[in-house]
């Protein structure tokens, strides 16, 4: 039921991720944040195990902040996906993780660009992807409306547009979301669509 | 005494062990480094040796970040440094990675410094040729830094400290003019010890500045030049009045 999705837009990407943590009924947290910030302009968006998830993303993380301290400057994007898609097709025949993954990042050479990385390792430069039982909805409604060089306005309406569609059409929609945004100034979190707020006591 | 050289892992009679000795020569051989300790700034300055005119000065960085906190300057033997501070650098992220929070200045001192002290007790290898100046603001208490291991594996704490060539002159020189600064002052008393040993001039010192807002920042040559030309101006003051005013006749 874990749904995100992402696209690209004109000198930014953006992703989106729903934010709840379930366990078989049980909704653990409805505002779990499944979009790491990689590094300065990267952002990932992983839906999977929530275990595997942390574990793998927190690695990956870590490893891309030692590259950059050994060798000076930052990864590119592209390179920061292929490692990732490296270390999961490693695993895939031994200890697979059970991570569906999401790139986005800023290069500034390249502009902005996003990487599907599914959990058999396969990794696709694309302009728009989605994972889950969403993305039947966002990914349809995303062909419809998307073109390339969207603004961020017109790229934030799209993505309420998929939030909606997914929160009415969905069985076990989840009720919350984060969007997450990366361009030349840096990856940051854009804003939270919250249909349901944690119940805190008084 | 001759015999006694060879694995490292035997004491000699008189309870020395000689690999650990040899391996602090080459250390006093190595270039001058200096960390000085401010009260919210931490200073590293390592001596130039003449660059060779078709050598490229950007790749041969001797002060290098560890971590976003944490910056680290040597003297001695250059490859041993390079392979010391892969591991450091790896254990720092590792660090992160399982405890979720960023090393302390003693917690990566301690690492190095065990593991110059386990190759000085294993079979078949000699020990790192050289000494660090380790030197950072720990993550939630922001409090300075600056620590010192050799070979031999031992490390402690210090205000201010030298290591390579000439170390003993700067040390010297820091025990008599040490005391609590921040910020410029920092810098300028560390170039100050430096250049008790070193040519003056931007050319011959590398000075990197760790502050806890914006860690480890390298000073250009400019820079380096325009505090030489203070001190020397500050030298030839401190000069003239010692020589008193002129006696009126």
């Amino acid at each position: 039921m874990e749904c995100v999705f992402g696209l690209v837009g004109n000198g930014f990407a953006i992703v989106v991720a729903d934010t709840s943590a379930v366990h078989s009924i049980l909704v653990h947290k409805s505002n779990e944040d499944k979009i790491m910030v990689l590094d300065s302009h990267k952002l990932v968006a992983a839906s999977g195990e929530s275990g595997d998830r942390v574990q793998f993303t927190e690695y990956i993380q870590k490893n891309v902040a030692l590259y950059q301290f050994r060798n000076g400057i930052p990864l590119t994007t592209a390179a920061a996906a292929n490692f990732t898609r490296g270390e999961l097709a490693t695993a895939l025949r031994k200890n697979p993780y059970s991570v569906n993954i999401l790139l986005a990042g800023y290069d500034k050479e390249t502009g902005p660009s996003l990487y599907y990385i599914d959990y058999i390792a396969s990794l696709h430069k694309v302009d728009k992807g989605a994972f889950g039982y969403g993305s039947y909805f966002s990914l349809s409604l995303m062909d419809r409306h998307y073109h390339s060089g969207m603004s961020v306005e017109e790229a934030v309406d799209l993505v309420d547009k998929c939030i909606m569609e997914i929160r009415s059409r969905l069985v076990v929609a989840p009720p919350n979301f984060v969007i997450k945004i990366v361009d030349k100034d840096g990856a940051r979190e854009y804003a939270w669509r919250e249909s349901v707020k944690d119940a805190s006591t008084a | 005494m001759a015999r006694y050289d060879r694995a490292i892992t035997v004491f000699s009679p008189d309870g020395h062990l000689f690999q650990v000795e040899y391996a602090l020569e080459a250390v006093r051989k190595g270039n001058a480094a200096v960390g000085v300790r401010g009260t919210d700034t931490i200073v590293l300055g390592v001596e130039k040796k003449s660059t060779a005119k078709l050598q490229d000065t950007r790749s041969v960085r001797k002060i290098v970040n560890l971590d976003d906190h944490i910056a680290l300057a040597c003297a001695g033997l250059k490859a041993d440094a390079r392979v010391l501070i892969n591991r450091a650098r790896i254990e720092c992220q590792s660090h992160r990675l399982t405890v979720e929070d960023p090393v302390t200045v003693e917690y990566i001192t301690r690492y190095i410094a065990g593991l110059q002290q386990k190759y000085t007790q294993s079979g078949g290898v000699r020990p790192f040729g050289l000494s660090t100046l380790i030197v950072g603001f720990d993550p939630y208490t922001a409090v300075p830094s600056l620590y010192q291991t050799d070979p031999s594996g031992t490390f402690s704490a210090w205000k201010a400290n030298a290591t390579g060539r000439n170390s003993n002159s700067m040390r010297e020189f820091l025990e008599k003019n040490y005391k609590e600064t921040s910020g410029q002052e920092t810098i300028k008393l560390a170039i100050r010890a430096l250049l008790e040993v070193v040519e003056s001039g931007g050319k011959n010192i590398e000075i990197a500045v760790m502050t806890k807002e914006h860690g480890l920042r390298q000073l250009d040559e400019a820079e380096i030049d325009a505090i030489v030309a203070e001190i020397e101006a500050e030298k030839a003051a401190a000069e003239a009045a010692k020589k008193g005013p002129p006696k009126e006749t």
